[in-house]
């Protein structure tokens, strides 16, 4: 093995990693005894910094290439998800800056990036070992972030079940992967999709299919393998929350698709309405169906507004399985601007949130009168949330409008045109509760006793970028979608 | 018109309809807040800016279609913003500037987060110019869907009896119809190759006629639930009373028409063999909505619900001009849209501005004992000309545009035609009646004991003073009817008035667009 050229390949990752271990040691022993914000704001400098020079080598000095059989790829497409992450990732910890949760500067901000090299591993390997390991450095990392709140019993609940749940869907997927290498003798998703494509769907197949798809879901919590996610944002530390619903949930669709697509190219099936076709596409299909529906229904009844995102962050995984389900370049085209602007805009909610909650949680009544404490929060709130819900001119709009015409475009026309009329109405549900929030936040007046709110100039500037982008990428997809299509090439059209 | 030198500058005018709205969107947010007067100056200005440019582009504009602007927006989706406009589109566009100059007009009192309320009212005003000048089905959807949370807040913040209720319900039901056309559109964008969201390329697409016949009524009925179409029209007088009075002009008055225009630009033009296929279903129940709107109307005891069913009746002739198939119908609904913007806007102002800001009850047995001739004569004379309008007498501008829907119905769907005669009469019946009791009941007559106190609802209820000074209903001195209220009132006797004595000026815009290829589906598909 040729370790210079592995180096070349790895080295953003690399370079986040040490960077990561430049935050820890600096925070332990130069910072020590200094005020917790200034313990934040040192690391956040050297972890931006760390992202900044990955990026850099990205986008100036990344030639694309493979080793070693596909554990590590580098390939145009990949570098574009690759640097989404590290801009979400970079924002939760902006977001962070002004937090009290925790006292331990450098473990959390040396958590996040770690979490962040997992992701960019997940966007970078062909192998199923690979994969495997960087799922899991990216879990445990969030594992440990999702309890890192350690005066709120709710952050140690959330993480327990974050952590119980997904070791289950591991082992899952661990089940699963290694049936794929029992019946095809690799562990290559280029050698795997060559194998499956010469033999007929059968019961070993379906089986490590299914266990696949439990285990991704568990992941992009999906229906019926969301039941952790509710409890662990509530509970777990919101920049916490929001990198599990942001950058996460980016790193696996975008792998999750890569496995569907190339891996089990040969095993699509078909989701067409009274057509359908075993393999993997009826299923999936299903499982969009099953988080649309229940997703958006449940979140209807919540007071608490992080127990709304995450409904709503169930609802939207089921969106964004439609980009994966249209099973072409214009799928994942869409599917990776769709995560994308979902991930900016989610970690803005959650901003607006983290500004606004006491003990750990904010329930709608916090929200009244926010246009009166706070003008920029009402305004950042109304953009994230009416993006969320799909309102133009906003990113959220494009990416749903997206993903709806990829997936009814999708290999055989209009086939799926079932599941994109569930998704259009189950999104005119989700219109009744972003309203809810954005009626107490806009509409009613503050309660008499309530002061003008301080918000801090980091998360102000934090806010006022994300909003800005939210709108950007919604008036212009091009500037996403431009990369995004001459990375894969420009064959769509 | 002749070859204008400058036809092509005048006709980007246009486009700055659109734009010179939300930048006023944008200065007022820049405002102070609590600065009321100057938000309401930028408003105006920004409003008569529309109008201006409106009147010029419609000057300049060509016979037929013309683009306005057209630049690629999302390649690789084929998606262009793409503005251009024919006769049709600048009857609207016209009405819109019309409308939104004469509800700042009458909104001049809004003193409550006032430069949020304009700002909501332009983002709205924006929304609707860019839905009538998009030829781009993706822009047009955009804009469309643009138009739904400013209405949301406007009726929430600013409203009153059940508004929170009446903006939920209004925003909802939007949703659906918008989410409807969706549906609709990706669809018809992926059958027709998936290539482009051009509305003049996907017209001369020929749509299997087992696609049209489901996706026609999806369309049609997404935007037609805006239109305030019959059994979706609920809706509608419950936004309509629950708005401010501003709101309420520009939802009757404008937002409606979105409705009814996206039904014929979008649906009818791309689908035009589904049109044929449910011509009976669409015609039966545009007329339930003219006969049942107006026998609800007749029954109602808040003044400004009856309003509300009255629009509801009023939008069926445009439905009903929709679905005749010819080209006096047609362009009898387009006239139609025009008329009821104007008269609708003149009813709800005086309904919601010139009385209820004064009377703070909308109650009719109310307001029978409170003498309001005598009080408000400018109100009560300028609902008597507004209701004379509205019944569709000669000389106004109802009548020419419900005649021609009505000769278009005759000849293609008699049986219909007589059914929506009995809407008429009703029509006047409900009219007069409302004006009666508003403004000429006998004051010592019976019915007129003035006990407001238990439906006093909304904002202030009644101020003591007037509670008090009620010697049968004598004496009562409300605030005297404003300059603004009068110059908006007077725009709109003159444009419908203007419009009902010489048709022509409109119709000569929107006969000719018929003829464009735009329509030459519909034509192939029995347009006659």
């Amino acid at each position: 093995m040729d370790y210079l050229a592995l180096l070349k390949l790895a080295a953003p990752e690399t370079l986040v990693v040490v960077a990561a271990l430049a935050v820890l040691a600096i925070d332990l022993l130069v910072m020590r005894g200094e005020p917790a914000r200034n313990r934040m704001l040192v690391a956040f400098l050297f972890a931006g910094l760390g992202f900044f020079a990955a990026g850099f080598y990205m986008v100036e000095a990344g030639a694309p290439g493979r080793i070693a059989d596909g554990m590590l790829v580098v390939e145009p497409i990949g570098r574009v998800v690759k640097l989404v992450l590290l801009a979400l990732s970079l924002l939760t910890l902006a977001l962070s800056l002004d937090s009290d949760f925790t006292d331990h500067a450098g473990e959390f901000t040396a958590l996040v990036m770690l979490a962040t090299v997992g992701m960019m591993f997940m966007v970078g390997s062909e192998n199923l070992l690979m994969i495997f390991v960087s799922l899991e450095l990216t879990s445990l990392s969030l594992y440990a972030l999702a309890a890192f709140n350690k005066r709120n019993p709710r952050s140690a609940e959330a993480a327990l079940k974050y952590f119980l749940f997904g070791g289950m869907a591991a082992a899952f997927l661990l089940f699963g992967l290694s049936l794929i290498y029992g019946i095809t003798g690799s562990i290559s998703l280029p050698a795997i999709a060559k194998a499956l494509h010469a033999r007929a769907f059968d019961p070993v197949m379906a089986v490590a299919l299914v266990l696949i798809i439990i285990g991704f879901g568990f992941k992009v919590a999906a229906v019926p393998f969301h039941l952790w996610a509710p409890d662990a944002y509530q509970g777990a530390p919101t920049p916490a929350a929001a990198l599990i619903a942001s950058g996460s949930k980016v790193a696996s669709f975008f792998l999750f698709a890569k496995l569907l697509m190339t891996g089990f190219a040969g095993a699509a099936g078909s989701g067409a309405w009274r057509a359908a076709v075993p393999g993997w596409m009826p299923l999936v299909c299903v499982v969009a169906l099953l988080s649309m529906i229940l997703g958006n229904l449940a979140a209807i009844a919540q007071t608490s507004v992080k127990r709304l995102l995450a409904w709503s962050a169930v609802a939207h995984a089921g969106y964004a399985l439609l980009g994966i389900l249209a099973d072409n370049d214009r799928g994942v085209s869409s599917l990776i601007y769709y995560v994308a602007t979902y991930g900016l805009t989610v970690i803005g909610a959650f901003g607006v949130v983290s500004a606004i909650e006491r003990d750990g949680d904010a329930t709608l009544a916090d929200f009244a009168g926010l246009w009166q404490r706070s003008p920029l929060l009402a305004v950042c709130m109304l953009i994230f949330l009416l993006s969320l819900a799909g309102i133009p001119p906003l990113a959220g709009f494009f990416g749903k409008f997206y993903v709806f015409v990829a997936a009814a475009g999708g290999a055989k026309q209009l086939g799926l045109l079932w599941l994109v009329i569930a998704a259009i109405a189950m999104s005119a549900v989700s219109l009744y509760y972003y309203l809810l929030v954005l009626k107490q936040a806009l509409v009613g007046e503050a309660p008499a006793d309530t002061p003008a709110m301080n918000v801090p100039l980091a998360t102000r500037l934090a806010l006022i970028a994300i909003a800005i982008g939210v709108v950007l990428l919604g008036c212009a997809p091009d500037l996403l979608l431009g990369p995004i299509g001459s990375a894969l090439g420009g064959a769509q059209h | 018109m002749g070859n204008w030198q400058s036809a092509i500058g005048n006709l980007l005018m246009l486009s700055w309809t659109i734009y010179l709205s939300f930048l006023g969107v944008l200065v007022l947010l820049l405002l102070p807040p609590g600065d009321a007067r100057s938000a309401r100056g930028v408003a105006l200005f920004s409003a008569l800016g529309g109008l201006l440019c409106a009147i010029a582009g419609t000057l300049a504009a060509p016979a037929g279609l013309f683009t306005i602007t057209k630049v690629p927006w999302v390649k690789s989706l084929g998606i262009e913003y793409f503005l251009a406009t024919d006769g049709i589109s600048l009857v609207l566009v016209l009405l819109t500037g019309l409308a939104s100059v004469t509800g700042i007009l009458f909104s001049w009192n809004i003193e409550h987060r006032a430069k949020e309320f304009f700002a909501l009212y332009l983002a709205l005003i924006g929304g609707v110019y860019g839905v009538f000048l998009s030829f781009d089905l993706f822009t047009l959807f955009v804009f469309y869907e643009l138009a739904i949370i400013p209405k949301y807040f406007l009726i929430a913040v600013w409203g009153s009896t059940r508004k929170e209720y009446g903006a939920m319900k209004l925003a909802l039901y939007s949703f659906v119809g918008s989410a409807m056309v969706l549906i609709g559109l990706v669809a018809a964008f992926v059958v027709a190759g998936g290539h482009s969201f051009n509305l003049v390329e996907l017209a001369k697409f020929p749509f299997p006629e087992t696609f049209q016949k489901w996706a026609f009524p999806l369309v049609f009925v997404g935007f037609a639930i805006l239109a305030g179409m019959w059994p979706f029209h609920t809706w509608a007088p419950t936004g309509h009373v629950a708005a401010p009075t501003a709101a309420s002009m520009l939802l009757a008055g404008v937002v409606m028409k979105l409705g009814a225009y996206g039904a014929l630009r979008v649906a009818m033009t791309l689908f035009p063999l589904g049109l044929v296929a449910w011509q009976h279903e669409l015609a039966l129940l545009a007329v339930i909505g003219i006969v049942g709107g107006a026998m609800v109307a007749l029954t109602q005891k808040d003044f400004k619900f009856v309003i509300g069913y009255s629009s509801v009746s009023h939008m069926g002739f445009v439905l009903l001009g929709l679905a005749t198939l010819n080209t006096i119908g047609l362009s009898g609904a387009v006239l139609q849209m025009f008329s009821h913007g104007i008269i609708a806007g003149l009813l709800f102002g005086v309904v919601g501005r010139m009385v209820y800001d004064r009377t703070h009850t909308r109650e009719l047995t109310v307001l029978e004992g409170m003498g309001l001739l005598k009080a408000l004569p400018f109100a009560a004379v300028t609902f008597a000309i507004a209701a004379v309008a509205s019944m569709g007498l000669p000389g106004f501008s109802g009548f020419i545009a419900e005649l021609q829907v009505l000769v278009g119905a005759w000849q293609s769907l008699p049986g219909f035609a007589v059914a929506s005669g009995v809407g008429i009469v009703i029509g006047v019946a409900y009219t007069l009646r409302a004006l009666q009791k508003a403004f000429f009941a006998d004051e010592g007559g019976p019915g007129s004991t003035p006990a407001p106190t238990g439906h006093s609802e909304g904002a202030g209820g009644i101020a003591p003073s007037q509670a008090c000074s009620n010697d049968s209903g004598r004496g009562h001195t409300f605030e005297p009817i404003t300059i603004p209220e009068r110059l908006g009132a007077a725009v709109l006797i003159f444009t419908t008035l203007l419009l009902g004595l010489y048709p022509k000026l409109l119709l000569d815009l929107i006969v000719p667009s018929l003829e464009t290829p735009l329509f030459d589906a519909l034509r192939k598909g029995g347009l006659q």
